[in-house]
């Protein structure tokens, strides 16, 4: 159950920053797809995982933002602390903005994460069969509840599944992004390059021992899962040969160049500046300025890191130029390359956005250089943990000072964060 | 063989269909020889190995298959065909929301006969044939509307489309196989959604022909089951016979046999069936030629004109937009009004008195619009967010924010002065007063008024949701600007407009009242309601006479008859208005209060006759007068009636023109369209003959059948036509 996994990231977490338990004044998980009996993972995983029990733990849900909306939740605007995907921990100091837990100053020590479990989703009876069922409580009498079950039909046993579509427009997500990617004239081919690229740069980064976010976690009754076990690098001619997965048959997003639904938990540590210094640790980065956007949930579902990267850097102060290392959800390749392509028009900039210039297309020598979620798989409700944790790591191993991190959700929301290193 | 053939599939907006196709009617001028000369309709692009031929009718915002447009894209087939380069073709609109819209109408009323019109016909088969075996594939990319008629062979489904020409969406087209391929609308890129969704409709298109060029792409269709086994019955004689018999009869009961073309069709269907492609082009045509200049073809493209007429605003822009709409009272009507008000997304204030009253309109706007979700043209999420615009409530609260108010409530004087004058303290100096009533003047209402400029009539018909019509009545002292506000909200709520001056009954009430009384006379002389309702109808009125009144109301038939009445005297006589007041008392107000001339049940289709009106009915009894009794005597007596008062409201100046008279009649009271209105019947019929049938009722009933000036000067004067 997605309680299983998220304990198994604060367990992890626990064991790497030796955080005492009681010290931790908060706990707040992301989760997209609740299962019904944890509905508040948030808690059940923190009891499980041996906190405090008076430690108060809240979820939160926001589509593929989830664990963003976690960890801003619990910073609250401006400045915070760093913390771990699928656990390590990070600090942060005050700020002075916001309704976050830390900086209203309700919290010193919080710990955010989010936890995804695509392999096991609720099904559920359809709406005719949980009527009768819930009548069926409240029959009193034997023949009250035979002709109850007499009143049952073959369809009523037909199951409800949940699907990766929008509510508000009943069109799944890759749908979208296909049209998206034509709407921007994303090719196949260049779609192709990107998936390619993103598999090869983690393969890399993991081989290289980059990706030391991750812990351990033992399936019960299969072997330990080490390692991120997505990240399959093939060739365009291989990738070539697959057909669109949801605009048939001329369609550009096939499976190979979407990112893939996968089982996971993260979680990352937050404090004051002062708290962690009093603590003697060693903060990894700043939690700088967010922001959330939101635009038309159809035609501009994934369009999200567009509109908020411009002004969380307006919020910072910075510019562009101003950042190190970009780390963006790759939700599909050609939702990316269309993001690319939108920050780089004026013409969107001004038509849509209301903005009188571009804000530029980041450099791709700084862009998810040590892959994405195309590759290492994307978990709903735990992938903004790994995208700040990622920033956080690759600013430190390739030097800079700003990280920006950007993702789309369902919708048509989306969000952006600057992280910045911790002094050495 | 080409297994693609499609000749025009209705839409509605916002979907793209990628077809492998041809057209509805093309023609070829022959006096076009040369291919070089510049081409105005129709351009031709090479892209590779696929040529892109694009329609763009110059200074219109459709394309229509105009004599040049036709001969422009013959020459520019002929070049791809004779062009070695060229292996696949992409037929495409330049312009966003529409392929081709059809026959262009003014070619076809340029034709003097028949054999113009079948000629046309025949060059444009020859065309579509030529298309239909193309030896390089040719793909039509439709973006917008595709309308026009063809021979689709086999289909049920396609007997359906031709016959009640409905629009069907883009994805029921898929699934009917008239297209091949749906490409959805994009959204913003680096360019606006629409230049960018028909730049990716032809890039996808012009793969498609590629793909069919080097047989890559198949365009085999595979039919399912359901269709081989239907392919199968049809092609046994019997079972042919059985469907043509069946559609046949359906036809007949639908039309009464007052609409050739439907009856034609299934013949030109029959004949390709049963005795091949040419012979069924050859009928096509002819039947074509004939159909064209048939009274009732004529009398149709008057009415499409007339209803282009009335779709635009002869006020101009208002100073301000309406954004905000407060409607009182929430019966049928105000309902109906906030429900076409909400869904184009203007912010409504529904206000009732009571709450059992409110409660029953917002369930009638919910329901009007969740039966759309049923029908899939509205998601549940678009329904909740159009209702989301909607606020019922029992008091002036927001009133000061309204832009225009539309009273809907109980058609008494002293309650309309009674509402206007609470209203008139709570709402903005900008914000107009629009009464709905049917036939108290808006002169009289205004009275009570302290800015009359800003007061004006907005006469719905009910079921407002269904019915296209808006008559607007201006007074004497009715503003410009209040005009062209009120135009302005009901071509937003998607009506057809007529504008006429105030009056007792304005213009439609007024029509139909010489009528109703009539039909009450006729009841009186013995003939039962279901004989009247069946009278009415084969002369082509939607809804039998007496049924009309039950719908109407017997209560609001009472008050407008008296007030009619009044005004008017002897014209409004006929029928007797004490046998209206009696039922009022007995209770019978018709299908609301469940019993009329009919008794309405829940659940029950086919109702009967109230049988406590037989005592009534007896009670008025009248002598017919034996002479003036036929079906056609009693068509014609409810006929002139209605002709006679049409005119003199035009003679009155109520209507500035023939045009408006005849949309108002056959869209707000369902006057025969075959006839295409009063005004078009009067000049088809004959205005002689028409005083001649006047003249003769009149001796016969009295002053109520005199004709009136302007119909005896159009009498006198053969030449003198209301539509020339």
């Amino acid at each position: 159950m997605p309680h299983d996994l998220a304990r198994a990231a604060l367990q992890g977490l626990l064991t790497r920053t030796s955080v005492p338990r009681d010290v931790v004044d908060y706990i707040v998980y992301g989760t997209v797809i609740q299962e019904v009996k944890t509905s508040n993972v948030a808690r059940e995983a923190a009891l499980g995982a041996g906190f405090s029990d008076k430690t108060p733990a809240h979820t939160v849900t926001m589509a593929c933002i989830s664990s963003n909306q976690a960890m801003t939740t619990g910073m609250g605007a401006g400045r915070a602390s760093c913390g771990v995907h699928r656990d390590v921990p990070a600090l942060q100091c005050p700020c002075p903005a916001g309704v976050g837990m830390i900086a209203a100053g309700q919290c010193d020590v919080v710990v955010a994460g989010g936890v995804e479990l695509m392999s096991d989703v609720p099904i559920r009876h359809s709406r005719k069969m949980r009527k009768t069922m819930l009548t069926l409580n409240r029959a009193k009498t034997l023949g009250q509840k035979l002709s109850l079950i007499s009143k049952i039909r073959p369809d009523y046993f037909t199951p409800e599944l949940p699907a990766v579509a929008e509510f508000s427009t009943s069109e799944t997500m890759g749908h979208s992004a296909d049209r998206l990617a034509a709407a921007f004239g994303v090719s196949r081919l260049e779609q192709d390059e990107y998936a390619l690229r993103s598999h090869s740069l983690a393969k890399k980064a993991q081989d290289e021992g980059l990706l030391q976010d991750v812990v351990p976690f033992k399936v019960p009754g299969k072997d330990t899962v080490t390692k991120d076990n997505g990240i399959r690098p093939s060739s365009l001619e291989q990738m070539g040969k697959l057909k669109p997965a949801f605009v048939k048959p001329y369609g550009t997003v096939t499976a190979a160049n979407s990112s893939f639904l996968t089982d996971g938990a993260s979680a990352m540590l937050i404090m004051s500046e002062e708290k962690a210094l009093a603590m003697g640790y060693k903060p990894k980065a700043y939690l700088r300025d967010f922001v959330y956007v939101s635009q038309d949930p159809k035609d501009q579902l994934l369009l999200g890191p567009t509109y908020a990267t411009p002004k969380v850097l307006e919020k910072a102060g910075l510019t562009l130029g101003d950042i190190d290392v970009f780390e963006f959800h790759e939700a599909f390749a050609g939702q990316i390359l269309a993001n690319l392509k939108a920050m780089d028009s004026d013409w969107f900039a001004q038509n849509y956005m209301g903005r009188k210039s571009k804000v530029g297309a980041p450099p791709l020598d700084k862009f998810n250089t040590w892959g994405g979620s195309l590759s290492l798989g994307h978990p709903f409700g735990a992938t903004g943990c790994r995208l700040v944790i990622t920033a956080a790591h690759r600013l430190k191993k390739e030097g800079g000072q700003y990280g920006l991190v950007a993702a789309c959700a369902a919708g048509g929301q989306g969000h952006a964060m600057i992280v910045e290193l911790y002094p050495q | 063989m080409c297994p693609w053939q499609e000749r025009g599939a209705g839409r509605e907006n916002s979907c793209n269909t990628c077809d492998f196709s041809s057209l509805g009617y093309a023609c070829r001028n022959i006096s076009t020889s040369s291919a070089l000369q510049n081409r105005t309709h129709v351009s031709c692009d090479i892209k590779g190995d696929v040529a892109v031929v694009r329609f763009n009718t110059p200074n219109s915002k459709v394309n229509t298959l105009s004599k040049q447009l036709s001969a422009e894209f013959t020459d520019v087939m002929n070049e791809i065909w004779a062009n070695e380069a060229v292996r696949s073709a992409v037929l495409i609109s330049s312009k966003p929301g529409s392929f081709i819209a059809g026959a262009d109408l003014n070619m076809l009323e340029a034709c003097k006969t028949a054999q113009e019109v079948t000629q046309l016909s025949q060059d444009g088969q020859k065309m579509l044939e030529k298309i239909e075996n193309s030896p390089k594939p040719v793909v039509a990319a439709i973006s917008g509307s595709c309308l026009g008629g063809g021979l689709e062979v086999g289909l049920p489904a396609a007997f359906d489309m031709m016959l009640t020409g409905r629009n069907i969406r883009a994805d029921r087209a898929k699934k009917m196989g008239l297209v091949d391929q749906l490409v959805e609308p994009l959204g913003p890129g680096l360019k606006t959604p629409e230049a960018r969704t028909i730049e990716y409709l032809e890039e996808v298109a012009i793969n498609f022909a590629r793909g069919l060029a080097n047989k890559t792409v198949s365009a085999k269709r595979s039919r399912g089951l359901m269709q081989r086994l239907t392919d199968y019955a049809m092609a046994l004689p019997f079972v042919r016979q059985q469907v043509y018999k069946t559609v046949e009869s359906k036809v007949q009961k639908q039309t009464k046999g007052l609409y050739p073309a439907p009856l034609k069709i299934i013949e030109v269907v029959k004949t390709g069936l049963d005795q091949g492609n040419d012979a069924g082009y050859l009928i096509e045509a002819q039947s074509f030629g004939q159909l064209a200049v048939t009274k009732e073809s004529k009398a149709l493209m008057g009415l499409y004109h007339g209803q282009v007429h009335c779709k635009k605003n002869k006020f101009g822009n208002p100073q301000k937009e309406v954004k905000t709409l407060a409607v009182l009272g929430a019966g049928l009507m105000g309902a109906g009004i906030a429900q076409v008000s909400v869904d184009k997304g203007i912010k409504t204030i529904l206000k009732d008195t009571a709450q059992k009253g409110l409660d029953r309109g917002q369930q009638q706007v919910y329901k009007g619009l969740n039966s759309k979700v049923k029908k899939k043209s509205l998601t549940s999420f678009e329904r909740d967010s159009i209702l989301s615009n909607l606020m019922g409530q029992l008091d002036y609260k927001g009133f000061e924010k309204a832009d225009m108010v539309i009273e809907a409530v109980f058609e008494d004087i002293n309650v309309k002065h009674k509402v206007l004058k609470e209203v008139e303290a709570v709402i903005p100096a900008h914000c107009v007063f629009a009464s709905n009533t049917s036939a108290l003047p808006i002169s009289q209402i205004a009275a009570a008024s302290k800015r009359p400029e800003k007061v004006i009539g907005m006469h719905y018909f009910s079921p407002v949701d269904k019915m296209q019509l808006l008559e607007i009545i201006t007074t004497d002292k009715t503003s410009q600007d209040t005009a062209a506000s009120a135009v302005a909200v009901g071509l937003k709520q998607g009506k057809v407009v007529i504008v006429v001056k105030d009056g007792p009954g304005f213009y439609t009430t007024r029509c139909l009242g010489p009528m109703l009384s009539e039909v009450v006379r006729v009841l009186q002389e013995g003939i039962d309601p279901k004989k009247v309702d069946a009278i009415s109808t084969a002369f082509g009125f939607p809804v039998g006479a007496a049924t009309l009144i039950d719908e109407v109301g017997v209560d609001v038939a009472t008050h407008v008859a008296e007030d009619l009445g009044k005004a008017f005297g002897q014209r409004f006589g006929g029928g007797s208005i004490d046998l209206f007041k009696l039922m009022v008392q007995k209770g019978f107000l018709g299908r609301k209060a469940g019993k009329g001339f009919y008794v309405y049940q829940e659940g029950v289709k086919n109702r009967s006759v109230n049988s406590g009106m037989d005592e009534i009915l007896q009670k008025f009894r009248v002598p017919p007068l034996s002479h003036s009794c036929s079906d056609e005597d009693i068509q014609m007596r409810l006929v002139t009636r209605f002709v006679n008062e049409a005119a003199m409201c035009l003679q009155e100046g109520i209507l500035s023109n023939p045009l408006e008279g005849d949309i108002g009649a056959v869209f707000g009271l369902g006057f025969p369209p075959c006839l295409g209105g009063p005004f078009r019947f009067a000049d088809s019929y004959g205005a002689r003959q028409l005083v001649d049938k006047l003249r003769k009722y009149e001796a016969v009933y009295g002053s109520q059948f005199t004709p009136c000036q302007l119909l005896l000067d159009h009498a006198n004067s053969p030449s003198k036509k209301f539509h020339q």
